[in-house]
């Protein structure tokens, strides 16, 4: 992968450990949360606290609850314990304060969810015109520069069945930013890719890390975490089971279980 | 700050709160979400209070907290201001609503009837019990003519009872399954037509489905009980049952020949290919590799057309065929029964009776389609 | 041996092994087959019209038909021709199908989208009644309307009698029946004209806002002072229905007049969406009132004014939730003005040319009602029997239309922040509607075909005029039927070429 050694693991260690905990800073914060499908206890006492710049990874076997995770945090999934607070804003079943929430995070799916009625640069535009409000001209002068930062500017009049699975997943991150969101949550989103196409859409990924852009991330790319993550976060059945810096995280890991998990995926 | 976590202790699964969890929890989530998903409860609730009880109470005999007659009642009791249904009448004329007008002592012959009906459908519509191709055959080939022999009689010393004296439910079963049966070759072979390269084939196919679907069955039917006598050689007659029949058979034909063509358009394109790369000619290709996959594939739409069939054998009553519905509606003006709910509960007695069967077919249908789905996956 | 056969060229084949000259092979037998079928058909029809001493030919036609058609749409009776005949079917018949289309649509909609509700009793209601319906011959549903219900209607002297002169009867449906004078025809155009005047606002305001991210400024102002007027006329109406709940307020127009001036100035104040909220209640409670009096007639009538005052309540807390949940509303288009042009330019227009649209009462006299519109009880039971059936299936194809956007779909679009409206507007319904109008198409083409059984009941349609009385008389069989079966070939294809052309430009681009 890309080298980018201007941001060295033991730079990005010292950059967080010169954060000071301060609201402004916290990007979201989510304490002693719980969540139930029906019976079914997904979600068990997360306490979470992230960073504005951080860039976290969520990793855990199938089923430990990671996707739900995140996607309690800009409430496609509603929690019914603890709280979450997400730029200040606490997330309840109030639509005014969740919609302040969804303006501000970003959130990429594992199958892109791309809007196949729609031209590339009118998925780009939709929600820039009819949310924010902003002019068309000026909705897909931004559009445009996204796409161009996602490498696929030609392609803007297409329709996404016309694409490739990676440029499809690159158009759904071009979309997400052109709301100019303070978080973005990625939703694993190179497991239904191709291999040879996980890499154009990782190289975005970083070149967004690069910026400073807050992330959560869940996703099986070890060498993802590695290389961009400040943080690790592993879970199983629904709770956080160990978070670490990627280094010691990888190198030395203390749960029974994230051993048994590394030595399944790492070879 | 320091991230370094490692969990100690395990949290064990707990119960959901209650706001979350139990019949009230239930309730405000399903019923009560929102206040507009209370007003819509509201609104519900009242407009069910508001229509079932007179509905239960005219449906339900007395023990039941109803008022209607139940079976065995007398008409007198039906022409009471306040009574409701008159299942009374119902039981008193089923023996006209199942046979029709079939000479009383021949009912063990239809009822033979139905019982071999019953006895090959059962193992034919599971799918785990064996020997499917003979129960086919069975079902399909056998069952038909010994059903003609036994119901139209003259032969083992059975007399003879013209189809005129058919009717009711018998009528409504027979018109249904003979059409059926005779759609699907039918429908089997129009649908290979319309898939075919041949040009004058496919046009033959393309134009006999697309008129039979456009037109509706009603038109059909009188065409048949109208036309077919002159289409026949001078001196011909043509019996009225089996003009009801020509025309249903027509006309479910050209709509099973969409259902089987969906089938093959499904499959693979690789099966046709690997049929053609073992050397196998066109008919043996479709008889062993083909059709047995699509038909698999096409159970629920033959079956969803078999409702429709049923349903629309109905509209005999139209030209005359004394199917279920034409005697229900012959019955209704019988003067013994005459009460102020005599044609009402006749025509919910009828209701039942296709509901039923109707029902019983769609879940089968939906069952079957489920299977299929998860077979392939699998 | 093997090698050289190779180089010596292609093998030849036996000319019943070539596939074309088999193909030829099988398509001129099977043709022949059919030609000696249709001409034996041909053949034995001759034979059998000559010894019934019967000609074929089309003239029939212009002959004079002598019978009587108890219900057209142009004028006719026994000196009219057969052709007249024909057409008075054929209009029968789409008058019935286009009526039903409309009904069926409308019920079918609300089905579909309720069998999907999040509300478990609406949508347990709703599948209920797909199930039952969809489950009975159409025939016997048309039965029960026409013999079990309509027939079964009180005599004419003991007519229900509902609110604006409607009377039900076993002759059908006596509405008042509309005179209109030569200036409503001005009304008429200008409220086609406001129609289109409003439709067309409403897209060139929805354009300015998708270039420049706000409404046209005169269309805030002119919606403003909209919003005044409806809000003050709409108060009129809710404080007048208020009085025929609450006696103690019908004190004379001028009652009103003062509210809906007041609540016209509450809706400029911070606190508009009290006064929007009171509308509400009170249109709630007297239209609650009117129903469930109708409905439960035999409860007392606190208990009635009680329950609706309830159910007021309920849609006053909606109202007042609704309000407060949805985020701000500058995003939104204001519904008022192209409310107040279409209400306020016919009523304009209907004042200063002095337009007057009177209605002639039905009144009962000793036998039968004089004056009004008669609604036979053949079409009622028709329509409502074809709108109950189709709606049915209208439902499962909305449903599945539903359920077709995945639900990707709308989680994307609410990620990206877009409210409910617009996640409906712009992304769920356009690919829900590409999914539903096909099958829908072909609904509405059952629902024509399916007009036919009005045949049955005695409605003068298609099938019954001509191919019923009309065949009875003339005994043209051939020709009779031909045509009917071509009038419904024609609609048929015009449906599915409709539908290929749909199809093929609705399609979504792919790989």
């Amino acid at each position: 992968m890309s080298d980018i050694s201007s941001n060295s693991a033991e730079e990005r260690a010292i950059n967080a450990s010169q954060m000071k905990v301060s609201d402004t800073d916290v990007a979201i914060d989510v304490v002693g949360m719980h969540k139930w499908y029906g019976d079914f206890h997904v979600l068990r006492d997360i306490d979470l606290k992230v960073m504005r710049g951080e860039r976290i990874v969520v990793a855990g076997p199938s089923g430990s609850g990671k996707s739900t995770l995140i996607r309690c945090m800009n409430r496609l999934e509603e929690h019914q314990q603890g709280q979450i607070i997400v730029n200040g804003t606490e997330l309840t079943a109030d639509l005014k304060r969740i919609d302040e929430v969804r303006r501000e995070v970003g959130m990429v799916f594992q199958h892109f969810n791309l809007f196949p009625h729609l031209t590339i640069l009118q998925n780009l535009t939709l929600a820039p015109i009819w949310v924010r409000g902003i002019p068309q001209a000026e909705a897909e002068a931004t559009a445009m520069h996204y796409l161009e930062r996602v490498k696929i500017p030609e392609q803007a009049n297409k329709f996404p069945g016309q694409l490739s699975g990676g440029q499809q997943q690159r158009v759904a991150i071009a979309r997400s930013l052109c709301m100019q969101p303070k978080i973005m949550l990625f939703d694993e989103p190179t497991s239904a890719l191709d291999p040879e196409m996980v890499k154009e859409v990782l190289e975005v990924m970083i070149s967004l890390a690069e910026e400073g852009m807050t992330m959560i991330c869940v996703t099986h790319e070890m060498g993802f975490a590695r290389q961009v993550a400040n943080r690790v976060i592993f879970m199983d059945q629904g709770q956080i089971i160990e978070q670490n810096e990627p280094e010691t995280f990888f190198s030395n890991p203390q749960h029974e279980r994230t051993k048994l998990f590394l030595s399944q995926i790492l070879h | 700050m320091s991230f370094s976590f490692v969990r100690e202790q395990m949290v064990e699964p707990a119960p959901a709160p209650v706001n979350t969890a139990g019949p009230i929890a239930w309730a405000r989530r399903n019923l009560f979400a929102t206040p507009s998903d209370s007003l819509l409860t509201i609104l519900a609730i009242v407009l069910l209070v508001w229509a079932i009880p007179p509905i239960y109470g005219f449906v339900m005999p007395n023990f039941l907290g109803g008022d209607a007659v139940p079976p065995g009642g007398t008409v007198e009791q039906c022409r009471v201001e306040t009574a409701g249904a008159c299942w009374a009448y119902i039981s008193a004329r089923m023996t006209f609503f199942i046979y029709g007008f079939y000479p009383a002592e021949e009912y063990w012959r239809p009822n033979l009837v139905f019982a071999l009906g019953t006895l090959l459908i059962i193992p034919l519509a599971i799918p785990r019990v064996p020997f499917k191709r003979t129960n086919a055959i069975l079902f399909f080939v056998v069952y038909p003519v010994v059903c003609f022999y036994l119901l139209n009689g003259g032969v083992l010393g059975m007399p003879s009872v013209p189809t005129e004296q058919w009717g009711g439910l018998l009528v409504t079963l027979i018109i249904s399954l003979v059409g059926i049966i005779c759609s699907i070759p039918i429908g089997i072979l129009l649908a290979l037509g319309r898939q075919s390269k041949l040009p004058i084939i496919k046009t033959l196919c393309i134009m006999f489905i697309e008129l039979w679907r456009a037109v509706p069955l009603i038109t059909v039917l009188f065409m048949a009980s109208v036309m077919l006598p002159l289409f026949m050689p001078q001196g011909t007659t043509v019996d009225k049952l089996l003009r009801a029949l020509v025309g249903v058979t027509l006309f479910s034909s050209a709509y099973l020949a969409e259902v089987v063509r969906g089938g093959l358009q499904a499959l693979p394109r690789g099966q046709y290919e690997a049929a053609s790369s073992l050397g196998l000619s066109y008919w043996k290709s479709m008889w062993f590799i083909i059709l047995p996959q699509a038909l698999k594939h096409v159970i629920p739409g033959i079956v969803n057309s078999f409702i429709a069939l049923f349903k629309d054998t109905s509209l005999v009553s139209i030209v005359g065929i004394f199917d279920l519905l034409n005697t229900v509606q012959a019955a209704s003006s019988d003067i013994d029964w005459s009460s102020p709910t005599q044609a009402i509960t006749g025509y919910l007695f009828a209701g039942m009776v296709f509901w039923v069967f109707c029902f019983a077919m769609s879940r089968y249908s939906i069952w079957m389609e489920r299977r299929l789905d998860t077979g392939h996956k699998g | 041996m093997a090698v050289q056969d190779n180089i010596a060229g292609p093998p030849r084949t036996a000319f019943y092994n070539d596939p074309v000259i088999r193909g030829i092979f099988y398509q001129l037998v099977v043709a022949g087959l059919v030609i000696a079928f249709l001409t034996w058909i041909i053949l034995n029809t001759a034979q059998n019209l000559a010894a019934q001493n019967k000609s074929t030919g089309f003239g029939f036609l212009f002959e004079t038909s002598g019978f009587g058609i108890s219900f057209t749409l142009i004028p006719f009776d026994r000196s009219s021709y057969y052709w007249q005949a024909f057409v008075v079917g054929l209009l029968n018949t789409l008058l019935v199908a286009v009526i039903g289309i409309i009904f069926a649509t409308m019920l079918g909609f609300v089905l579909g989208v309720a069998r999907l509700s999040s509300n478990w009793l609406i949508a347990r209601c709703a599948t209920v009644y797909v199930e039952v319906i969809r489950n009975i011959p159409l025939l016997l549903q048309l039965f029960f309307w026409y013999f079990a219900v309509l027939k079964a209607m009180p005599a004419v002297r003991q007519s229900f009698e509902l609110p604006l002169s409607i009377f039900v009867n076993q002759r059908g449906i006596i509405v008042p029946r509309p005179l209109p004078d030569f200036e409503i025809f001005w009304v008429a155009v200008t409220a086609v004209l406001a129609l289109v005047a409003a439709i067309a606002m409403v897209v060139w305001a929805t354009r300015v806002r998708t270039k420049t991210g706000h409404y046209p400024v005169v269309v805030s102002r002119a919606s403003r002072i909209a919003g005044l007027i409806v809000t003050f006329g709409v108060g009129y109406l809710a404080i007048s229905l208020l009085g025929t709940v609450v006696p103690a307020l019908s004190l004379g127009p001028v009652f009103p007049l003062i509210g809906a001036l007041v609540l016209a100035g509450i809706s400029l104040s911070p606190y508009g969406r009290y006064g929007r909220v009171f509308i509400g209640f009170a249109i709630g409670w007297a239209v609650a009132n009117f129903l469930l009096g109708g409905m439960f007639a035999g409860l007392g009538e606190g208990i009635i004014v009680l329950g609706a005052a309830l159910v007021a309540l309920g849609i006053a807390w909606t109202m007042l939730s609704a309000d407060r949940r949805s985020a701000a509303t500058e995003g939104k288009l204001p519904l008022a003005l192209p409310v107040l042009i279409v209400i306020a330019l016919p009523a304009l227009v209907y004042w200063v040319t002095g337009a007057s649209l009177a209605f002639e009462i039905p009144v009962l006299e000793r036998f039968n009602f004089a004056g009004g519109l008669q609604l036979v009880p053949e079409m009622v039971a028709l329509v409502l029997g074809l709108t109950i059936y189709t709606a049915a299936f209208i439902a499962e194809n909305v449903r599945s239309g539903i359920q077709a956007v995945s639900k990707g779909q709308t989680e994307a679009a609410s990620s990206l922040g877009l409210r409910e409206g617009d996640r409906l507007r712009l992304v769920v319904v356009p690919q829900a509607m590409r999914v539903i109008i096909p099958p829908l198409t072909s609904q509405y083409l059952n629902l024509t075909k399916n007009s036919s059984l009005g045949a049955a009941i005695g409605y003068p349609e298609l099938v019954n005029v001509f191919m019923g009385t009309t065949l009875n008389q003339t005994g043209k069989a051939i020709e009779v039927i031909a045509i009917t079966m071509l009038v419904y070939l024609t609609l048929s294809l015009t449906t599915s070429a409709f539908m290929n052309w749909y199809n093929a430009r609705v399609a979504l681009v792919e790989r």
